[in-house]
């Protein structure tokens, strides 16, 4: 459950970020590669906003999947699924290009 | 009574914090001069067997110490106590019912009660989890995975995180490999196709197999510093 600390951890960030205002919304991106439970992110963030200036805002996150630039063959690929693999040679070298993002990206906040 | 909503951009790197953290302890480490290695595995793979039999082996020639990370318990930290080396057990569980990994906010409490200008090597003993530690930085030189052949061959595939981010692979039980249907060349391809080329070592607490080279290697640690 590596997705309460997370939680814990964007609470905080928006929290702080909030200015004293209420939160309404907050944005983040996940990449696929973090392994995060988005149902289980989802339930931390409600249980640990309870009592800050988060409390009751809606979580949006949008999944970033994984992209690789193989060290063998140097070609750029959009990577599906586990194992990562290279669409072009095959090869496991790959050089992680997206898909690592664990990001508070934005805030919606009441008007003061 | 009608609010309108206004949009902030923050772009924050969740784990920020945690990084921040961990090079602060990291930079601890580097003025003590201690080098300091992240233990992870899944619970019973046999981290604390293995630290046993590399202490009855390396004490007296190294100066090691050990941060033990349990959710509850001073089971492990008990195990090792005998062999009277700076020890400190860090419990994880003031958070929601027991964090499931150690964080550099959790291992810089332990720092306190640690001589660090008089370890040459410090072993954290993380949580046993097979996610959860990986995400966490706690300002370690590298990170050794111990991995038991009970699990499975196909436990890197599944569990990428954290294979892709070890330096050294810690293969143990191969006593057990002829009772067993465990593949070991399976799991070697598998665990190479997430982290290509990583190092491994077969070991056993129980015969002692590969004990030798684990500490071989930890010897070489200290020569490249």
């Amino acid at each position: 459950m590596h997705e309460l600390a997370i939680a814990e951890s964007v609470v905080r960030i928006a929290s702080r970020q909030a200015d004293g205002r209420r939160v309404t919304k907050v944005q983040m991106k996940v990449g696929y590669l973090r392994q995060v439970v988005p149902s289980a992110l989802t339930f931390g963030f409600g249980l640990v906003a309870e009592g800050t200036p988060v409390e009751g805002a809606e979580l949006q996150m949008e999944q970033v999947p994984a992209e690789g630039r193989c060290r063998g063959c140097g070609v750029e690929n959009k990577l599906g699924s586990l194992p990562l693999q290279c669409g072009g040679c095959g090869g496991f070298d790959l050089e992680i290009l997206k898909g690592e993002e664990l990001m508070v990206e934005s805030l919606e906040l009441e008007e003061a | 009574m009608h609010r309108t909503a206004v949009k902030k951009v923050v772009l924050e790197n969740v784990l920020d914090a945690n990084d921040t953290l961990a090079r602060a302890n990291r930079d601890v480490f580097d003025r003590a001069e201690t080098y300091t290695i992240n233990m992870m595995s899944s619970p019973g793979a046999g981290k604390t067997a293995l630290l046993e039999r590399t202490l009855e082996r390396l004490r007296g020639e190294l100066r090691l110490g050990v941060l033990e990370g349990d959710v509850q318990t001073t089971l492990d930290a008990d195990r090792l106590a005998r062999f009277h080396i700076p020890l400190v057990q860090v419990n994880t569980d003031p958070g929601f019912g027991g964090e499931c990994h150690l964080d550099a906010n959790m291992v810089r409490s332990g720092l306190g009660e640690l001589p660090l200008d008089d370890i040459d090597i410090l072993i954290i003993e993380n949580v046993g989890n097979l996610v959860c530690p990986a995400e966490f930085r706690v300002g370690e030189d590298v990170r050794v995975m111990v991995y038991s052949v009970t699990e499975g061959e196909e436990k890197p595939l599944k569990y990428p995180l954290m294979f892709r981010s070890a330096d050294l692979v810690l293969v143990n039980k191969v006593d057990l490999l002829e009772h067993l249907d465990f593949d070991l060349e399976q799991f070697l391809g598998n665990l190479d196709a997430v982290n290509p080329g990583v190092r491994t070592v077969l070991t056993s607490a129980r015969t002692g197999q590969g004990i030798g080279e684990w500490c071989g290697w930890l010897r070489q640690r200290l020569e490249n510093v």
